[in-house]
């Protein structure tokens, strides 16, 4: 016989805000096989979990039932206080009285039901529940890091110092990512490339880091601790143990037009091509989509020129399987183009540019060497409009969140343009200063205070040319929206911080959720912000949202402690939630026919065939055999099984029959 | 080729020639545009900015009518009476308890058939096509095509071109034979229905767009809105105590324009009726 | 539509205005785009996004102001500030709305009195004859305004140009019209 207690959590107000817990505590108290009922107001809690240990040890409890939130919030929680009370774990069930049930209806009669009928039938589940061990596998002690910007970099550097492996894959020819483009940075004005490139050549040189760029992730199998990568190493046209970085091959190819992507189309690079002198690596690689080799089947003036001989315009894209422990996905973001606005004419104004074309245009590396030029015709704009929130926070466009940095950054562009161009004048045109960080505001009041920004609090309506100026018409809110134009010689768009073109693809190679902008979605907004939905991929840095660059490093951080603790066990528990094969005495031996359709229905290739044999070593049938190391708990093979012969454990066949009964008959 | 027609009041009275012009047009092309029976007048602006039930009702009337008449695509030319009668549809076609309400109180007929086209539409379906050949004297000048409201707003509901820079009157003028100019007023409002009551906003509005147009060397304004041709061809007397400046860009509307284009006559066109000497 | 306002707990005029025309002026995050885009703001007393605000107080004073201000008649509805709302909101269809409702309370600006008597003439036009009779208008509009003077020199250009019927186009089903005419008025005169 049974004894069961069932456990009802208030969840503050949360589930007793619309649920009669008393009631529902006091029902559960009747039912046969229950031998103890109590509600609480947060069952979770040191004090509640104490209530499920003493009924435990007190009532002598052979199956617990807490009746509280989603199992994914507080499964671990409740099954660790069970087993610390000597209840085996897989003995505790829990009813989802929150998401389920007061989350989702109004205070009432027939809500208070629904939670009645929820715990019932996992009251009647939780008899045919069966005492499970857990599953122990081995870790690969090594990580793979997506991405070689700071966040990626930050995590690969911080993962190789406890010692563990890191392989670092970055899919342009370079890593540093958006912030090896940046000028200063906020709030310190700091030289971004003087922190940044004493990092990167870390990475280079880390003992424990393998560095692939110009590679992608080609596909994932595996698990937690035991994931098996695909990685594209697309053809970089050298050979790099030849290459010496001499840079001959890059001054003399004849192709030098192409718009420099590090530059962001406003400086002009060559078909062979190293991003920018500080990559790492520095050794070029060969662009096939512009080079006119693969374009028109001759040229190979780099092949003649390289004294060591080291180009290779027949190497192919290499695919390389890697055996890793954990990922962590740092792919960044990316920004909306000038052609994404048609009020701020589509792109065609040469003169408007984004935030990170002016960055380019700021730094002591870019294409004006760090003088504030135009693009148009390279003069000194006179006049200056920054305007922010263009694309981000307009629903219209698409794109209803803040996208976070604009506000510190166009505070910081405006005052560079003020330390630079002496005399100028800068607008920004701005909805409100989201300046919530140390040392935040009181950036955007210097650029207000001392260095004579003007903000305007408005939007602009829209941007047109007339005789060589940009005529931006908006509007200054606090004056009763008088409108302002502004004559500009050159205007910043702080356009909108979007995910990576791809970044769909990538989640779902990776099997991870991402939100409705693409971006990749963290377990748990407050509690898992760098944790993923699935076991051992982590998130770091602008590929979950917008951030600046010490969010970046710190989510990277955090990352990487993830990881570090992952690898600091040399196995790893899993949940016993997979599909077993039933053996009975003989002659029967099992159920199981031996018909292995589960075989071809196993999407994870964890179904073998088992010969069992007489003593005189004679094979007398072959049956079905899960390996419980690949086994993922899906069920499919239940579902393919003719002869009911597999089960998953926890869930047997069984036990869901007795929950729809227990739902269906009066009780 | 039998399609229906909906002049709409100023084509019948100070816009005629833009009638005659789509009318010289069609003929030109053998295309025989069939009058709507005792059609009424949209209810224009006055209507929506006074009257909600006569806005739906006046234009329900004439779809009904076109219905009656068995026509199936209606040629709108006015992009007033395009909005209104778009509009309408779509409004009656969204909430069929309004549709109800519109139609039964006033016993029309209406089951929403009538395919609504504005002149572009018109001449990109039934003229562009063969066009091509009948170019004779290619319309060789430097023009402005201007959009105004009507024709591409709300996107929403006519989803016609696009809304910031359209393209289709500057499509059409190159394959007449003109240098289509990149300008920065081509939907800005010319004063519309302030015409009469207002006639200093619609200089100075007009006045923005007749000064544009003539800074970057427009030689023509090129229209398909008989309320953007009264105000830019006959305000000009506003427009240029605006501006301070004596300009004399003449305003065709698109129809005339292509007319000239494949040789029609210039009286058959109605150029002699613009305030702004043709001189084009 | 009326318990969608009733949810939302707004009152007032901005109540009504969701009510008829489905706009929220909630929805209106006051970042001035409307008032940058609209080539009439500099005429109006209160540019559009400063109407949204008035409305957003629930304050009877302030809505009391909009329906008694120029900016809902000089407003053309040129749709401008529609289609470039990033918050998708029909300013030109509240516009009606209000309009519509201050003429029905007696608020309407007496700034307005011409572009009222011009709307009131065109329609009067069209209810006696079924479209509209351009030299019927003007000589409506001159008695209603007074404005006697006012492109007098107009006339005889068009004349000349043949852009004036003297004559006006009657349509055959008259009392049609004027029974659309009679069941929109009933409702809201206008």
């Amino acid at each position: 016989m049974s004894k069961i207690g069932v456990f009802v959590c208030h969840c503050g107000e949360n589930i007793s805000a619309t649920v009669d817990c008393a009631r529902v505590a006091e029902t559960a108290g009747n039912y046969d096989g229950v031998a103890f009922s109590v509600d609480y107001k947060y069952m979770c809690s040191d004090p509640g979990q104490n209530l499920i240990k003493n009924a435990i040890k007190e009532q002598g409890l052979t199956g617990v039932v807490v009746a509280s939130c989603s199992p994914r919030m507080h499964e671990p929680t409740f099954r660790k206080a069970c087993a610390e009370a000597g209840l085996n774990p897989f003995m505790c069930e829990m009813a989802n009285l929150r998401e389920h049930c007061s989350w989702v209806h109004e205070k009432g009669e027939a809500t208070t039901e629904k939670a009645i009928d929820l715990v019932r039938i996992l009251v009647e589940k939780v008899k045919y529940n069966h005492s499970l061990n857990e599953i122990k596998v081995p870790v690969t002690k090594t990580a793979l890091v997506i991405g070689g910007g700071i966040a990626g970099i930050q995590a690969s550097l911080d993962i190789a110092n406890t010692g563990h492996k890191v392989i670092l894959i970055e899919k342009d020819p370079s890593i540093g990512g958006h912030m090896s483009q940046l000028s200063e940075t906020f709030p310190t004005l700091d030289c971004s490339q003087c922190i940044l490139t004493p990092r990167m050549v870390e990475v280079a040189q880390h003992p424990n880091i393998t560095l692939y760029t110009y590679a992608e992730l080609e596909s994932l199998e595996g698990f937690i601790g035991n994931f098996k990568a695909k990685i594209r190493r697309k053809s970089k046209s050298i050979d790099e143990k030849l290459c010496t970085g001499c840079g001959l091959c890059t001054t003399k190819c004849p192709v030098k037009k192409i718009p420099s992507e590090f530059n962001e189309g406003l400086g002009k690079r060559t078909a062979i091509y190293v991003p920018f002198p500080q990559a790492v690596p520095n050794k070029p690689v060969i662009d096939r989509a512009n080079c006119t080799y693969y374009i028109k089947g001759k040229c190979k003036v780099c092949e003649i020129v390289c004294p060591t001989g080291a180009i290779r315009f027949d190497q192919e894209d290499q695919i390389m399987e890697v055996e890793i422990g954990a990922i962590v996905i740092a792919t960044g973001f990316t920004v909306k183009q000038p052609d994404f606005f048609p009020e701020y004419g589509y792109g065609k104004f040469p003169d408007v540019i984004t935030g990170l074309q002016f960055e380019r245009l700021a730094s002591a590396s870019g294409p004006t060497l760090g003088e504030i030029r135009r693009p148009s015709d390279g003069k000194i704009p006179e006049k200056i409009v920054f305007l922010a929130c263009a694309g981000s926070r307009d629903p219209a466009k698409g794109i209803p969140y803040c996208s976070k940095i604009c506000c510190m950054y166009i505070a910081k562009h405006a005052m560079l343009y003020q330390h630079k161009v002496h005399g100028g004048k800068s607008y920004v045109f701005y909805m409100d200063i989201r300046a919530g960080g140390k040392q935040y505001e009181e950036f955007v009041r210097r650029a207000i205070e001392d260095d004579g920004v003007n903000y305007v609090r408005g939007r602009v309506s829209r941007i047109y040319e007339k005789n060589g100026k940009l005529i931006v018409a908006g509007v200054d809110t606090l004056l009763n929206a008088m409108p302002v134009e502004i004559d500009a010689d050159m205007v910043v768009l702080a356009t909108a911080g979007v995910a990576n073109e791809g970044a769909e693809e990538l989640a779902q190679k990776l099997h991870v959720s991402y939100d409705p902008y693409k971006f990749f979605a963290e377990a748990h907004p407050k509690l898992k912000p760098v944790e993923t939905n699935t076991a051992g991929i982590f998130l770091a840095g602008a590929c979950q949202a917008p951030r600046d660059i010490p969010e970046s490093v710190a989510m990277a951080s955090g990352a990487a402690v993830k990881v570090a603790a992952l690898f600091s066990k040399d196995e790893l528990t899993r949940e016993p939630i997979i599909a077993v094969v039933n053996r009975q005495a003989p002659p029967v031996y099992s159920s199981c026919v031996g018909c292995f359709l589960c075989v071809s229905a196993c999407p994870y290739q964890a179904i073998e065939k088992e010969e069992i044999k007489n003593r005189n070593g004679e094979v007398i049938k072959s049956i079905a055999k899960v390996n419980p190391g690949l086994c993922q708990g899906c069920g499919t093979c239940v579902a393919f099984c003719r002869t009911k012969s597999i089960d998953i454990q926890g869930y047997t066949n069984e036990q869901m029959y007795t929950e729809v009964m227990a739902l269906l008959n009066e009780y | 080729m039998t399609l229906g027609f909906y002049p709409g009041c100023s084509l019948k009275g100070s816009s005629r020639e833009y009638a005659e012009s789509v009318l010289a047009l069609a003929k030109a092309f053998d295309i025989n545009l069939e009058e709507i029976n005792d059609w009424n007048c949209c209810g224009a602006t006055a209507a929506h900015n006074m009257n909600k039930e006569l806005s739906l009702a006046l234009p329900t009337r004439i779809l009904s009518l076109a219905e009656k008449q068995g026509l199936k695509e209606i040629v709108v030319p006015c992009a007033a009476c395009y909005s209104r009668l778009t509009v309408t549809k779509h409004e009656l076609a969204e909430d069929s308890a309004l549709c109800s309400a519109v139609t039964e109180s006033n016993g029309l007929e209406y089951t929403g058939s009538v395919s609504v086209l504005n002149v572009v539409q018109f001449l990109d379906k039934y003229i562009t096509p063969n066009l091509e050949g009948k170019v004779v004297k290619p319309f060789d000048h430097k023009v402005a095509c201007y959009y105004g409201c009507l024709l591409v707003r709300p996107h929403e509901i006519l989803k016609f071109d696009r809304e910031e820079d359209p393209q289709s009157l500057d499509t059409l003028m190159l394959k007449s034979g003109a240098t289509p100019i990149d300008w920065a007023f081509k939907t800005e409002c010319c004063g519309a229905g302030l015409s009469v009551s207002r006639t200093s906003s619609v200089g100075r509005l007009s006045g923005k767009i007749i000064g544009d147009a003539k800074d970057r060397g427009a030689e023509t304004v090129i229209v398909a809105c008989p309320m953007c041709h009264s105000n830019l061809d006959m305000r000009r007397d506003a427009i240029n105590s605006y501006l301070g400046e004596k300009i004399d860009i003449p305003v065709l509307y698109i129809t005339q324009a292509i007319g000239l284009a494949i040789g029609l006559d210039r009286k058959e066109l109605g150029l002699q009726r613009h305030f702004v000497k043709v001189t084009v | 539509m009326s318990s969608d306002a009733h949810h939302s707990g707004i009152s007032g005029l901005g109540g009504e205005v969701l009510e008829h025309t489905e706009v929220k002026v909630s929805h209106c995050y006051q970042c001035g785009k409307c008032s940058a885009g609209c080539p009439l703001s500099e005429e109006m007393d209160y540019p559009p996004s400063v109407i949204m605000r008035m409305l957003q107080t629930g304050n009877p004073a302030l809505e009391d102001k909009v329906l008694r201000s120029f900016s809902i008649w000089v407003c053309l509805t040129c749709e401008m500030c529609f289609a470039r709302c990033p918050m998708s909101i029909d300013i030109p269809k509240m516009m009606d709305f209000l309009r519509e409702k201050s003429l029905k309370e007696k608020k309407a600006n007496p700034r307005a009195k011409e572009i009222i008597a011009f709307h009131k003439s065109f329609l009067d036009s069209i209810n006696y004859t079924g479209r509209l009779y351009e030299i019927g208008l003007f000589v409506d509009y001159k008695t209603r305004t007074l404005k006697i003077m006012d492109d007098l020199a107009l006339a005889p250009k068009m004349l000349r140009r043949g852009k004036l019927n003297i004559i006006p186009e009657l349509i055959k089903d008259r009392s049609g019209i004027a029974e659309i005419f009679r069941k929109a008025n009933k409702k809201n005169k206008y």
